[in-house]
């Protein structure tokens, strides 16, 4: 059949119809039909979590002692983010916003990194190339374009063996360039996995205010499939996540996943929650932690004994002993380095701004001399 | 030697840095089938593919936003957004994350994207379509700003651009691409004079009359004219506009002791403050008078039947000129 010139191609995509879940709150296993979940390794999901929940927590106390000037709590998110970081080949990029530390550390970033920016010694500054993972995005949003121009380049390159996956939040939807990311992969069929961790508060508005419809049926209107996955269900967003990914390699286009989980902390250490929520709310939803779910299971089918559960708490506390004097022993950049990488090339302009500001500064150390 | 319009200089600029280097990518709205509106990209999709010179949905910021994913693979991007008013959905990306990322990342992130826009009025256009916002991305550290003035520098700018590694704001002034001059398509890159540099474009002795872009050609104008009147006007194209070349401008009002700018742009918080302030500061003792600005009004652009009394022509500019004698 003949296609008109500015026809499109026949493409069919689906949206689910339920939420996809693997483990149930109880830490029950139950079996998808579309999301075989194979062999895995839940005791690793199990460490990657606590880790990463110790990680949060001391971050917290350190910026509760004034040691770091916020932090961005990943409370309630750990499965969300471990299941979709562990779906992830080395080869696959990943765009975080600024809260995805859990993926962070499963691209194996050193969580220094994290603390050194929420310390304001510099603005998150890692090599992307070198785990594979993007800067944090503060603006909201604007790290969809990012992914989905990298995942142009992965096309140009005829590269078939590497995905790109973009993580945002809820609030993020509302964003222009989140719908322009959606429209463009979709027109250029780009290997990216569009990965919308719901976590219910856009600070304090909830889904209802960006959306009418849920999150993961936006990418109906756009032209690919969308899918809602239980958040806080680190198998089931493992399983989800895997296989959008391959889809993308094999070249079947974007994918939008929608983790319906639960901001368990406050958006930032700066925020009041009890200003905007219940406290019977986050009573409800701790009895759905993604971390207990898991620790159930691995208890009660006897894949995991004390022992291991008590391993791994030490381990929590010694990296968060580490993590710590680490933070404490970061040096404040000397003020000359604020004019260091601002361009490439050379800069007149900024180059005699430099000069005189270190003479400005020399003047102090003379006058010190003096006395 | 051949004489082509300013337009077909970009063209084959494009086309150099295209053959030159095959990361290189052309991307923007209308670019690919049509050419682009001022058919700046005529032919290069034809010739390179559509891979190389995308055709894209209708949307700035999206433009720019995935022109820096791919220069975060390794390409080297030139965007082409349409007219000047129509940059500002993009502004969120180049300000916030194009110009900022290499600070960022203390240098681990690179981005060689360039943005090129057309801008200034005098084409009788609607609104949105004749505005000079160059002072907003001059204003932001990270960016280099340029805008080229005939075509043989356009030919040179645009590849120098491109070749460069940090984002660059490339101003195209879109009522001079149909200027036709002699280019040598021949000779080669490195003679071409360095991005961040002004030339001097006509000598002169009494004032030094700056400028860029679509007002070069006024002030050369200007130039030929006061020479009728005894009067030596030295004009120099500033080119870039961040960073500005201050040492050659400094050079030039320290001999002539005026200096006037003119820019399509509003007068206010524009350029020319920033050239005022710091001629001011550094050729304090070379000044006969104070330096004078010439430019648009603190008013939105006017409808276009009405840009003819906001563009500084000829006369407005040799009146400014006049003025900085009466001191």
């Amino acid at each position: 059949m003949a296609t008109p010139p500015h026809g499109h191609d026949e493409k069919e995509w689906h949206v689910t119809t339920e939420t996809v879940q693997l483990l149930t709150p109880e830490g029950e296993r139950v079996d998808h039909p579309d999301y075989p979940l194979g062999d895995v390794d839940i005791k690793g999901m199990y460490r990657d979590m606590v880790l990463v929940r110790r990680i949060d927590t001391e971050a917290i106390a350190l910026q509760r002692q004034g040691e770091l000037g916020l932090w961005a709590s990943l409370l309630g998110q750990e499965a969300a983010q471990i299941g979709s970081a562990r779906a992830l080949s080395p080869r696959d990029m990943a765009f975080p916003s600024y809260r995805e530390h859990g993926v962070a550390w499963c691209r194996g970033l050193d969580p220094l990194r994290l603390l050194e920016m929420f310390r304001g010694v510099n603005n998150g500054a890692w090599d992307p190339k070198e785990h594979k993972f993007h800067l944090y995005t503060v603006v909201i949003g604007d790290q969809t374009l990012h992914a989905t121009g990298y995942a142009m380049g992965i096309q140009r390159d005829g590269s078939e063996d590497e995905a790109v996956i973009v993580y945002f939040g809820d609030g993020a939807t509302s964003q222009g360039d989140v719908s322009e990311a959606f429209a463009w992969s979709s027109v250029f069929n780009a290997p990216l996995v569009f990965f919308c961790q719901n976590n219910q508060f856009a600070i304090s508005a909830p889904p209802e205010r960006q959306s009418r419809v849920p999150i993961f049926q936006r990418s109906s209107g756009f032209g690919f499939p969308g899918i809602q996955v239980d958040g806080n269900d680190v198998l089931a967003c493992y399983a989800v996540t895997r296989q959008a990914m391959r889809a993308a390699r094999e070249g079947q286009g974007p994918t939008l996943i929608e983790a319906f989980t639960y901001r368990m902390g406050a958006h930032t250490t700066t925020d009041d929650p009890t200003r905007y929520r219940m406290a019977s709310e986050l009573e409800t939803w701790r009895l759905r932690d993604p971390i207990e779910r898991v620790r159930s299971y691995l208890a009660r089918n006897g894949e995991a004994d004390s022992a291991f559960f008590e391993q791994v708490a030490e381990e929590a506390d010694e990296l968060a002993a580490k993590l710590r004097a680490a933070c404490l022993a970061l040096p404040d950049p000397p003020p000359l380095a604020l004019f260091d990488h601002v361009y490439a090339g050379d800069n007149a302009i900024l180059d005699a701004e430099r000069a005189q500001f270190a003479a400005y500064l020399a003047g102090f150390e003379d006058e010190g001399a003096a006395r | 030697m051949s004489k082509i319009t300013l337009s077909r200089a970009l063209n084959e600029g494009l086309r150099r840095s295209l053959e030159n280097d095959p990361k290189v990518m052309i991307m923007g709205e209308d670019v690919g089938r049509l050419g682009g509106v001022f058919r700046v990209t005529d032919g290069l999709q034809k010739d390179f593919g559509e891979h190389r010179v995308v055709d894209t949905p209708l949307a700035e910021s999206g433009i720019v936003g995935t022109a820096i994913g791919l220069a975060l693979r390794g390409y080297r991007p030139v965007c082409e957004i349409q007219f000047d008013g129509f940059v500002y959905p993009a502004t969120d990306q180049i300000v916030s994350q194009l110009a900022k990322m290499r600070y960022r990342s203390r240098g681990s992130v690179t981005l060689p994207v360039v943005i090129r826009i057309p801008f200034g009025g005098g084409i009788g256009a609607v609104e949105h379509h004749s505005e000079s916002p160059e002072v907003f991305f001059a204003h932001t550290a990270g960016l280099r700003v340029v805008a080229c003035a005939d075509p043989a520098d356009a030919f040179a700018m645009i590849q120098l651009a491109i070749a460069a590694d940090d984002p660059v704001i490339f101003f195209e002034p879109k009522r001079r691409y149909w200027d036709k001059a002699e280019v040598d398509m021949a000779a080669p890159l490195s003679d071409a004079l360095p991005l961040d540099k002004a030339r001097m474009v006509h000598a002169g002795d009494d004032v030094t009359l700056l400028s860029y872009g679509p007002l070069v050609r006024t002030c050369l104008e200007a130039a030929l004219a006061a020479r009728e009147d005894g009067r030596s006007i030295e004009v120099i194209d500033l080119r870039s506009l961040s960073p500005l070349d201050m040492a050659t401008i400094e050079a030039s009002v320290a001999r002539t002791g005026r200096c006037v700018i003119a820019h399509e742009a509003p007068v206010y918080a524009g350029l020319g403050a920033e050239i005022a302030a710091r001629v001011t500061e550094h050729c304090f003792y070379s000044l006969e008078a104070p330096v004078l600005r010439v430019g648009g009004f603190a008013i939105p652009y006017p409808p276009a039947t009405a840009e003819e009394y906001y563009l500084p022509d000829l006369d407005r500019i040799l009146d400014a000129v006049d003025r900085t004698f009466a001191y």
